[in-house]
């Protein structure tokens, strides 16, 4: 018993000085900035724009490679089929790259002498400078939280259970988005949540292909290289404060609309 | 008419081989046989969810052994229902329905009718998770009959359900079958399979051991096996001996200390005797009667069973005897009591080794 309290005593020091490494640096920012300083930039038409930005492009990455990923996901949760092993690494690539390299690699298959770079030009989407480029570099590096959310959630669904639907004549496309894709949703909305947060946060492969328009990080970035950490400070403040309340509101719709029945 | 013919289908440590039988419409059968044994996977082959390795399965002459599970006459409960478990009871029995597009007045109709039918009315707003077995069991039903197969899957639908709730279900999946639906039934229990099938089929490790009428089964088990599961508990093995000059008439020698007179047409000098424990005779006394088998035991215990009585006597060999609750008690039956038991000759059945 002696043990066991001496044990947790030892246990809940270590992982507070943990939660303490992760305060202490945002406190700090937050504490540092003054309250004319917040709203001076809350008022700043370049933050306010490029805020809105950040959200909106890694929203619309997560979206639109959503709907494939969410497809792999259920293949990867349910078929067995040869080098599954080697997608599985490959869905985690992203992870595990310097996002610096991933900017250079994205470049490389969007820059205006390539194909797509043409094709994209040619239906009016600017990739190398635009908002395209940004959409892409931020889905890039956040899709893996988005496919291995949902695999895992898939893969919790009894498969008992889209069989059962299928013998009451359900076809396949029914019994995944009445069954499959229903009982999964709390990992799926998990994960387009934790897509979109990490394609807020992404700096360096974003930085290579559109350093303008301008995200935030790149706005921060350009402040403190430019100004210092004065003028940097406020919007890092800001741009944190606004992430973390969209993410705590999203996660508490999510919980509330899954809200397990029984 | 549905025709199973030649199933066969291997798993790591386990195959269904061979398993052949045919039913006729509005057919009730039981397959019965113990745990892993292939039950189960003979009905999954049936419903699509497994694909045998051979074999075929013809129902009304067309050949469904390959079709898509969704396109099979077949409906499906499972052991463990598989009710959806975000829909409530409601939408879980219309799913059928709205998967054939059925329209709103006329799902709403059926889905009330369905879940009226089998006792499931007062659910419908419930969701699975706060139905208890035998109101998710009605569930189950309502929601598979919703489909309107042609051919009804039951995979031990009795289990865990207490004994008020097995007899109403019985009843309930009785006015199933007496609608017209062909009914397969996966048990355990011969009782269960006795009461609502009109042919048996008993599955052991794999193969088709036996399959008929349930009289068939039960009173002319063709093995150690069947006979153990049709409830017979008096089965031993023992070597045969002719009675010179009496026609048909042979001795079992049990342990090589008891002698049992039976009647059989095999010429087989091994195999096993089974003496069904409502064929044996209790007394005080020796009787005069046709009996030809009368042997003085020891009583060692009496338990209920069922709604009468068994009892265990130790003469050389452990026999078990029904008797009614009213004969117990008049003969006064307590373990130590010395009693007489009695059989004729046709009522012991040989088995050759």
């Amino acid at each position: 018993m002696l043990q066991n309290r001496r044990l947790s005593l030892v246990f809940m020091f270590l992982g507070g000085l943990v939660l303490l490494f992760i305060i202490a640096p945002l406190a700090g920012m937050f504490l540092k900035t003054s309250l004319p300083q917040y709203a001076q930039t809350a008022a700043d038409p370049v933050v306010i724009r490029s805020i809105r930005l950040t959200l909106l492009s890694s929203l619309a990455g997560t979206l639109i490679f959503g709907v494939g990923a969410i497809p792999l996901a259920y293949v990867l949760a349910r078929k067995e089929f040869f080098l599954k092993g080697l997608v599985n690494g490959i869905v985690d690539l992203p992870v595990v790259i310097p996002h610096s390299a991933a900017g250079i690699a994205i470049l490389g298959i969007v820059s205006r002498g390539t194909w797509l770079g043409k094709a994209g030009e040619a239906a009016g989407i600017t990739f190398v400078g635009g908002v395209a480029g940004i959409v892409l570099a931020m889905a890039f590096v956040s899709i893996p939280f988005l496919i291995n959310a949902a695999r895992d959630g898939f893969a919790a669904v009894p498969e008992k259970l889209e069989k059962a639907a299928l013998n009451l004549g359900a076809s396949p496309w029914r019994v995944f988005f009445t069954v499959s894709l229903p009982l999964a949703k709390r990992s799926i909305l998990s994960g387009l949540v934790m897509m979109w947060a990490r394609g807020l946060s992404e700096f360096g492969a974003v930085v290579i292909i559109a350093y303008h328009p301008m995200i935030t990080p790149v706005l921060i970035w350009e402040r403190f290289t430019s100004f210092g950490l004065a003028y940097a400070r406020p919007v890092a403040a800001l741009f944190v404060m606004v992430c973390l309340a969209v993410f705590v509101v999203m996660r508490i719709l999510s919980k509330n609309h899954l809200h397990v029945r029984n | 008419m549905l025709e199973i013919k030649d199933i066969s289908i291997r798993f790591d440590g386990f195959s269904l081989e061979d398993v052949s039988l045919s039913l006729e419409p509005g057919d009730y059968l039981a397959l019965l046989g113990v745990s892993g044994a292939g039950k189960t996977v003979l009905l999954e082959v049936l419903a699509g969810l497994v694909k045998p390795a051979k074999g075929s399965i013809i129902w009304n002459g067309r050949d469904i052994t390959h079709y898509r599970i969704q396109h099979r006459p077949v409906g499906l409960v499972y052991q463990d229902l598989c009710l959806f478990p975000h829909m409530n009871v409601f939408l879980n029995i219309a799913y059928a329905l709205k998967t054939r597009k059925v329209p709103a007045p006329e799902l709403d109709k059926k889905v009330k009718s369905l879940a009226t039918e089998t006792g499931a009315g007062q659910l419908l707003s419930r969701y699975p998770g706060t139905l208890s077995g035998g109101e998710a069991q009605r569930v189950a039903l309502a929601r598979t009959l919703a489909a309107e197969p042609e051919i009804l899957l039951l995979d031990e639908p009795l289990a865990n359900l207490d004994v008020k709730l097995k007899s109403d279900l019985r009843g309930l999946l009785r006015q199933i079958n007496r609608s017209g639906k062909t009914m397969i039934h996966v048990t355990h229990d011969f009782m269960e399979a006795a009461t609502l099938a009109n042919k048996v089929a008993v599955i052991e490790n794999g193969r088709l051991a036996q399959f008929g009428t349930p009289d068939q089964v039960f009173r002319h088990p063709r093995s150690e096996f069947v006979a153990r599961f049709s409830g017979i508990k008096n089965i031993f093995p023992c070597q045969v001996e002719e009675f010179p000059g009496k026609e048909g008439l042979k001795n079992a020698v049990l342990n090589r200390k008891v002698s049992i007179s039976f009647m059989s047409p095999e010429s087989a000098n091994r195999g096993f005797v089974m003496i069904p424990q409502e064929d044996i005779l209790l007394s005080e006394h020796p009787l005069e009667s046709s009996a030809i088998n009368q042997f003085q035991g020891t009583l060692r215990e009496g338990y209920l069973s069922g709604s009468g009585m068994e009892v265990v006597v130790e003469a050389g060999i452990e026999l078990v005897a029904s008797v009614s609750r009213p004969s117990f008690e008049k003969l006064s039956l307590a373990p130590g009591k010395k009693v007489w038991l009695n059989f004729k000759a046709s009522a012991v059945r040989f088995l050759a080794e």
